[in-house]
């Protein structure tokens, strides 16, 4: 059943899913990649960040991304707060690593109990004004459903890589990953810093989530099927390689896409998974780790 | 030698504890209460031989258990094998995946080593739901022996599960006194150190991933025959893996009690939330229990003791 | 030697309190009879558990305002299972042993049934399932009863009506692809899929499964489109069948009949986001609001059903589950009323060997405890709005196409002429 055709579909499909895939693992990018915070919380905030998009939407009819965007100042604060609830428990007292595991896994079942106790567990979804439109070129259908997400994930991969070079917190933020005593001289606070960077991990997934619900219905334990798909990207792009994020994502994408086309959808995850694990027996740093 | 005829001695007397328990029939509910909870101390104390001690987290706890049930469920169907084969064969499955992952460590160390324990976990799940012998995706329906000892089969299970706790907690013990124990926290320290102590690493590492996958695996086992129901969902639950960090973290990493105590508490405390708050405040106490403790207790309660007797 | 003694006394104690609070049996009425069950009120199969579990709980008020059975009030006691088989044993331990329940009834779906069936075999209970696709086929227990109307062989009943359809449009539709979630339901309605399509000799073209995380329906869609199968036949769970509903419009694949057990598209919050898309699906369903479905008593049931759900933010149009949920407790009602006692066996050989009139209808048991006669409907949505969800409580958006004695509507064939 194998023709050109057919492949390019798969190629585009996985393309597009992958800009997604980077939407969603930027956070947990920089959070884990670059703070070295396990925070596997992070999917539980992706899928709060799709309720937000779900009740604006249901209540004003807002668009998901637009409320994506708007309450990304409410996500950065969350962030910062949950940050410094850790930083006062763990890492002041130096013992983040395995503590700070079981406090994420806490937050993550409080998040998702919350969520199911306000607004139930039936499946929510919203509909945009171009889900289940496409458009075609020489063959391609592109849908807009996936386009979007993808252009927007794109987008914050590149915000991010600008301000993590191009600005003096986003510098600071490189240098808390390597070098804290440099940040002193800097004349920055490296908790502080590091609090930003949080919150910004925690924003993207005000973002991300809104994509995820335009994409596909959503309940509150949707968050555990991203736990694994969210931290494979980022340690198979390289800890705390924004760049790195955005190849892996495509690359996991592809791969997802190809394996549905032609061989059987059934393991594509699979497939995914050991390449994961492949990639950290050859070359533990991921593909473009420092 | 003192100390391990001492040992000797308290285990057995615990299994008698735990058969005499058995011969007294007394409500059944507790036996599954028990049985439960017993597995958790078995799964926490050999998470802890590994993460503890050795100081590697493995996130894939599930991949461990649901092997050894699902080694379990192949022999049921196969021959209709006898439990002690049962335990045994999905002890050692799960201890050559341990080995394996053993290997692993040469390469991946700290949250590298937990993500791809994670993979590992999600890779076994999708080979298991593909697999049409043990039911798949769908499940499948196992059934017990007739004509246990005690006359039911679950008072059996129970005792069994006493005998393999006392058993899992003897070995923990034992590593923790002996030279083993005491290269595994050399090596949780500080890795390159320890290496050029001159202390064994490798085989260190491979042993303690080896005994922690025999241990998971022989909690598994008897799983078929507990729930009488096998399907991936269940078997490779995120509970195990939330479970075997967590209550070794309440209980305290640094002693075998520590597991214990976590397991007892905790698994007994979702016990009585299922039957007895039975809503979604059962997750979410769970959390806030997860949170606070970490929070408040950083030692885990060993370390409150410790703290309080300081005083 | 004090630390380890004093953690020990930690341990010893603790045992000890859960001994004790878990044998106090919940605080009761004066002499009720107690009907017991775990229901998945968290997890994946939550979204269903809780409108079951509300219907019970609205069958156990009206019973208890006439005067409950036997005259003693009636009381429910359920525990959260979790969505959890290894959870099920314990309960039903503790609903049997500590809280003394007379009565149980299971909780929704297969999975959580099927833990239950030893234990009920064990004890000799009777047991009424609620939903649960073939659990006695390996036990053949007498006493247990399933209250979905899959009939005697529950593997084909979604797939049979769906390709007698197929089978009888003209052209003849020749070639079929199947697809389906890994996971329990979907696998077993594609094996009797399969059976069915051998024996209307139709052609497969495409026959796979998908993990049901799966996030991108797009491809497997398009693999779908490439076969160009007349038949599409998929069995999917909410979330995959939202996805290969969307998936198929964006990639246009239009078969000449398409659907069969599609689980999600029956629930209100989905029927009311998806709108228009669902145009044209042909799927299994249990009861919707058309005229051959009006059993006595159902629309009393859903006066009291509705407001209730929506203040309780569960389905609130309610028609998939909660009648048979609601059923069930009729007929075992009926059954303790009329044999005037809790035996066990009794009740078993009076619900084994009677017709029941419920508000899902007449309903009789027969091989392993299922329907004697299945049941399954398959509508077609037809004129479906968007954004409207009052336009479900009306007839003629779901038409019952099958089986022949309940029809209301005529299909839209082929497909593409229902989008229009």
């Amino acid at each position: 059943m194998f023709s050109w055709d057919l492949l390019a579909n798969a190629v585009v499909a996985g393309l597009l899913l992958g800009g997604f895939y980077a939407a969603v693992s930027l956070g947990i990018s920089l959070i884990f990649g670059l703070l070295d915070i396990a925070n596997i919380a992070q999917p539980a905030f992706l899928i709060l960040g799709s309720y937000a998009a779900y009740v604006m939407n249901e209540a004003y009819g807002l668009d998901p991304i637009l409320t994506g965007i708007l309450f990304t100042p409410v996500f950065y604060l969350l962030g910062a707060l949950v940050y410094r609830v850790y930083y006062g428990s763990f890492e002041r007292r130096g013992e983040e690593s395995l503590r700070g595991l079981v406090f994420f896994f806490g937050v993550l079942f409080i998040i998702e109990v919350s969520l199911s106790l306000k607004y139930g567990v039936d499946y929510r979804l919203v509909q945009t004004g171009y889900t289940g439109k496409s458009i075609e070129f020489g063959g391609v259908g592109i849908a807009f459903r996936y386009l979007v997400p993808c252009v927007v994930g794109v987008a914050m991969t590149i915000a991010l890589y600008l301000f993590l070079g191009r600005t003096f917190y986003g510098r600071a933020i490189m240098a808390v990953s390597q070098d804290q005593g440099a940040l002193r001289l800097m004349g920055a606070d490296p908790v502080q810093i590091k609090t930003i960077a949080f919150g910004i991990g925690i924003a993207a997934a005000s973002l991300s989530g809104a994509l995820l619900i335009s994409i596909a219905p959503v309940i509150p334990s949707t968050d555990r099927d991203y736990i694994g798909r969210m931290f494979a990207i980022t340690v198979l792009g390289g800890m705390g390689s924004i760049g790195g994020t955005l190849v892996a994502a495509v690359i996991l994408g592809v791969v997802e896409s190809l394996m549905s086309t032609f061989f059987g959808p059934s393991w594509s995850l699979a497939v995914s998974f050991g390449i994961l694990l492949a990639a950290l027996a050859v070359r533990p740093a991921g593909l473009f780790g420092r | 030698m003192r100390h391990t005829a001492g040992t000797l001695l308290v285990g057995l007397a615990v299994v008698a504890a735990g058969i005499a328990v058995a011969m007294l029939r007394v409500n059944p509910y507790l036996y599954f209460a028990g049985y439960v909870i017993l597995q958790y101390v078995v799964i926490a104390t050999a998470w802890n031989i590994l993460g503890g001690y050795g100081g590697y987290v493995n996130f894939g706890t599930p991949a461990f258990f649901a092997l050894g049930a699902y080694t379990a469920v192949v022999l049921i169907q196969w021959i209709r094998a006898p439990l002690p084969v049962l335990l045994l064969a999905g002890g050692l499955v799960s201890a050559l995946l341990g080995l394996g992952i053993g290997y692993l460590t040469l390469r991946l160390r700290g949250v590298f080593f937990s993500i791809a324990t994670l993979a590992l976990s999600i890779v076994l799940q999708t080979m298991i739901m593909n697999w049409d012998y043990v039911g798949g995706s769908r499940g499948l329906s196992v059934l017990r022996p007739s004509g246990p000892p005690f006359g039911n089969y679950v008072v059996f299970l129970f005792t069994v599960m006493v005998a393999l706790a006392v058993g899992a907690v003897t070995v923990a013990r034992f590593i923790e006194r002996s030279w083993i124990g005491r290269g595994l926290s050399a090596l949780r320290d500080n890795e390159e150190a320890a290496e050029c102590m001159g202390v064994p690493t490798l085989r260190l590492k491979l042993f303690a991933t080896t005994v922690s996958g025999f241990l998971l695996g022989v909690a598994g086992a008897p799983f078929p025959y507990y729930v009488t129901f096998v399907e991936p969902n269940s078997a490779f639950a995120i509970d195990y893996a939330v479970n075997a960090l967590a209550m070794p973290m309440i209980g305290g990493t640094t002693s075998w009690i520590g597991p214990v105590i976590g397991a007892v508490l905790l698994g007994s405390a979702q016990q009585l939330a299922t039957v007895t708050i039975s809503s979604e405040m059962n997750l979410f106490i769970v959390g806030v229990v997860l949170v606070a403790f970490v929070v408040l207790a950083p030692e885990g309660i060993l370390g409150l003791v410790r703290r309080l007797r300081g005083r | 030697m004090n630390r380890p003694r004093a953690l020990i006394g930690i341990v010893v104690a603790t045992l000890v309190l859960i001994a004790a609070v878990g044998l106090i049996p919940v605080a009761r009425a004066a002499d009720p009879i107690r009907i017991g069950l775990g229901m998945a009120l968290t997890g994946g199969l939550s979204a269903n558990g809780k409108p079951a579990l509300l219907a019970m709980q609205i069958w156990k008020d009206e019973i208890n305002k006439k005067g409950g059975l036997l005259g003693r009030p009636v009381e429910l006691i359920y525990y959260d299972d979790q969505t959890n088989p290894a959870t099920v044993p314990g309960i039903y331990t503790k609903l049997l042993d500590v809280d003394k329940v007379d009565l149980v009834v299971s909780g929704y779906g297969t999975n959580l049934i099927a833990p239950l069936m030893p234990i009920a075999i064990e004890r000799k209970l009777t047991v009424i399932g609620v939903f649960g696709l073939a659990n006695n086929e390996k036990y053949k227990y007498p006493n247990y009863f399933q209250i979905s109307p899959t009939g005697p062989d529950p593997a084909t009943s979604t797939a049979t009506g769906f390709f007698e359809l197929a089978a009888k449009q003209t052209p003849k539709p020749q070639t079929v692809a199947i697809v389906g979630a890994d996971a329990e339901y979907p696998q077993t309605a594609l094996v009797g899929a399969r059976e069915i399509i051998k024996h209307h000799g139709f052609k497969t073209v495409y026959d796979k499964t998908y993990p049901p995380s799966t996030v991108d329906y797009t491809p497997i869609v398009r693999a779908i489109k490439a076969t160009n199968p007349d038949i599409l036949f998929v069995a999917s769970y909410p979330p995959d069948s939202v996805g290969m509903l969307r998936a198929a419009h964006e990639v246009g694949l239009q078969p000449k009949i398409m659907g069969g057990g599609m689980v999600g598209l029956q629930f209100t919050t989905i029927m009311n986001s998806m709108g228009s898309k669902l145009n044209g699906i042909v799927n299994y369903d249990y009861w919707v609001p058309e005229k051959t479905m009006m059993f006595p008593g159902i629309a009393e049931f859903f006066k009291e059903y509705q407001p209730r759900a929506t203040k309780e933010g569960v389905d609130t149009l309610g028609y998939y589950l909660p009648p048979y949920a609601y059923a069930a407790m009729q007929i075992l009602g009926d059954a303790v009323t009329t044999t005037k006692g809790l035996d066990q066996q009794k009740i078993a050989d009076h619900i084994r060997s009677h017709e029941f009139s419920t508000i899902v209808g007449k309903v009789k048991f027969g091989k392993n405890g299922e329907w004697a006669k299945g049941r399954t409907l398959m509508v077609q949505y037809q004129k479906v709005q968007d954004g409207n969800i009052e336009q479900f409580r009306q007839p003629g958006k779901k038409p019952v196409l099958y089986p022949e004695e309940l029809k209301s509507g005529n299909i839209i064939y082929p497909y593409s002429a229902a989008l229009k």
